[in-house]
């Protein structure tokens, strides 16, 4: 099995660095495209690939690049942009490409920004990688001394400046237009869309963001071609993913896989299965902002058509498992605690209905949970749907919320007829945490 | 007053960006690296120098989680409290944090040495429960391990 993302990256030694990447074959790709490819070609073969975004929004990533304007008349200067701001909670998978391999990504915005005619690029970083801040730092300057950044980069006519930006926190940042405000010295607040970035970004110029992840892609697709990366996949989107397992299983972990392997394969097989003692009850299959999947998913492949068809999206790739041993109610509230503290008050649906969702089941846990308390909560997930808010953080929040009521509604249901919390009986560490979370 | 070290780094920022305001946010990182914190001074000799309102610096200063408008200890404790670390026992260290150094989620201890903070996810959830201390990480952190941790910071100036 192919691994091509990962296959030069071993935790127990520092990276590669730049000469030791050249001899396993990198920056091939940008000679090569430097050579004989137009950008327009790279951007056909990347969509012919059928690489999707693997932020989480899982769109062609050639068919985003296409919507850059092109040729003499576009504006100057373009931007492209690596979105290494991971901050999905269950989410690890970038940092295991950003401290493991930093050059493939640096290669990978190189021939991104070449396919747009980009001039000037970023590494948006979360404040939280520090390891991988020093190492991309190195990167960047050797790829400087290398002549594969700056000025005519190989002796042709193009050049790009690459910077890396370390962050201050806010989970905001990752959504793509709060990420360009960011940068730009402002409050990370979503923008409205349209103007889309690839016509108006940053600092009102062409811009692309993509994941890290995506970006590492970029140079296997050039150097194997399109069909060769589509025949990674097991399903219909290209490639290889990147997958985490996090919770209660015996080996929680990262693993570079076949897109579309199943949610069997990656519990069983690669995470060790569940710890002694524990049963699955369920599992966000792409970080905090997904609809729960249970034991009747369990062949479903993940990969982004075939979770959305079972009412989930993949998102990051990386799941997150609810055990029997976790109270629903307990775990949801931690998730709605998050989005209700990362909402950036832009807009009043998520600023005011979110707090409300967290008092609500926060309440629940506390033992002084009503029945009317699950008709509110079904409400909120209508009301912070799709549609009614500015960006896609309110939405995302109600997918676990929305799924845990559908799949663990009768847990919800002993909370209130109990008028404690089930699970909390056993130990009491949870309610007097929970009660020192009211102060 | 900004010092000479503050201004060149800041200068260095503002070269990148079009215009000067664009490097606020780098600003009020190397002001918090010089000065621990950023007060309401720190604030207003920023505004003036990028050419902005105070107000509106204090907009993005306050938006922004790891910009400090309040002192903190020597040694900033960040708790991971997300999802893995729910499921994986955060709430036990957070416990033991509590009885070793008597503070609570946003406070200080009397002797200015430690601030515990609530953090929403370190990314390295396949070793819950997580927590960093300045810029140190540690993973899978068990209960019985925070002395062991927290000594080190002790004598560490």
């Amino acid at each position: 099995m192919e691994r091509p993302l990962t296959k030069h990256i071993d935790l127990n030694r520092p990276p590669l660095n730049l000469k030791e990447y050249e001899q396993v074959g990198g920056y091939e790709a940008v000679r090569k495209v430097l050579k004989g490819m137009t950008p327009v070609e790279v951007q056909k073969l990347v969509q012919d690939s059928n690489l999707k975004g693997r932020g989480g929004a899982g769109f062609n990533t050639g068919l985003k690049w296409s919507f850059v304007p092109m040729g003499p008349e576009a504006l100057h200067p373009k931007y492209i942009i690596a979105n290494a701001d991971e901050m999905e909670p269950g989410t690890f998978k970038d940092r295991l490409l950003l401290e493991g391999n930093p050059h493939q990504l640096i290669e990978g915005m190189i021939l991104s920004a070449y396919a747009i005619q980009a001039d000037i690029s970023y590494i948006f970083l979360r404040w939280a990688y520090k390891k991988a801040a020093i190492l991309i730092r190195k990167s960047i300057a050797e790829a400087y001394e290398a002549g594969y950044l700056g000025q005519n980069i190989l002796g042709s006519k193009w050049g790009l400046e690459m910077h890396l930006h370390t962050g201050v926190g806010r989970y905001m940042c990752g959504e793509e237009t709060a990420l360009l405000n960011a940068l730009e010295g402002k409050r990370a607040t979503p923008r409205a869309k349209p103007p889309f970035p690839q016509v108006s970004g940053l600092f009102g110029k062409p811009t692309i963001v993509n994941n890290v992840e995506t970006f590492c892609c970029v140079p296997h697709i050039i150097n194997n071609g399109a069909d060769w990366f589509k025949g990674l996949s097991k399903s219909e989107d290209g490639g290889t993913k990147l997958y985490g397992v996090s919770g209660r299983v015996k080996k929680p972990g990262c693993w570079e896989l076949p897109m579309g392997v199943t949610m069997r394969e990656l519990i069983e097989v690669h995470a060790g299965g569940m710890q002694d003692g524990y049963e699955f009850k369920g599992a966000l299959p792409g970080g905090a902002s997904t609809d729960f999947l249970t034991t009747e998913h369990w062949d479903v492949k993940m990969d982004f058509k075939s979770v959305a068809a079972a009412g989930s999206r993949l998102g990051t790739g990386t799941m997150v498992v609810l055990d029997d041993a976790t109270c629903p109610v307990g775990f949801v509230h931690n998730l709605q605690h998050f989005f209700a503290q990362e909402s950036c008050g832009w807009c009043t649906p998520c600023r005011e209905g979110l707090p409300w969702v967290e008092k609500i089941l926060l309440n629940m846990e506390k033992g002084h949970g009503r029945m009317e308390d699950l008709e509110l909560l079904d409400m909120h997930t209508k009301m912070l749907g799709p549609g009614n808010t500015f960006c896609a953080l309110a939405p995302g929040a109600m997918e676990p919320l929305q799924s845990a009521l559908k799949y663990f509604r009768d847990d919800f249901v002993r909370h209130i007829v109990e008028g404690k919390c089930p699970w909390h009986t056993a130990t009491e560490t949870p309610k007097r945490f929970a009660e020192s979370l009211m102060v | 007053m900004l010092t000479e070290t503050e201004i060149q780094a800041i200068d260095h920022e503002v070269k990148l960006v079009p215009y000067k305001k664009a490097a606020v946010i780098e600003a009020l990182k190397i002001v918090q690296k010089e000065r621990g914190w950023i007060s309401d001074e720190s604030v207003e000799v920023i505004a003036a120098y990028l050419e902005m309102s105070p107000a509106e610096v204090d907009s993005v200063a306050t938006f922004y989680n790891l910009i400090f408008r309040k002192p903190v200890g020597r040694h900033v404790i960040l708790l991971c409290d997300s999802i893995s670390c729910y499921v994986m026992g955060y709430q036990k260290l957070y416990e033991g944090i509590q009885q070793h150094l008597n503070i609570k989620f946003g406070q200080t201890t009397p002797d200015k040495l430690f601030t515990l903070l609530p953090n929403p996810c370190l990314g390295c959830c396949d070793h819950a429960p997580a927590l960093m201390i300045d810029e140190d990480l540690y993973r899978d952190v068990k209960e019985e391990e925070l002395e062991e941790i927290l000594k080190k910071y002790r004598t560490k100036i």
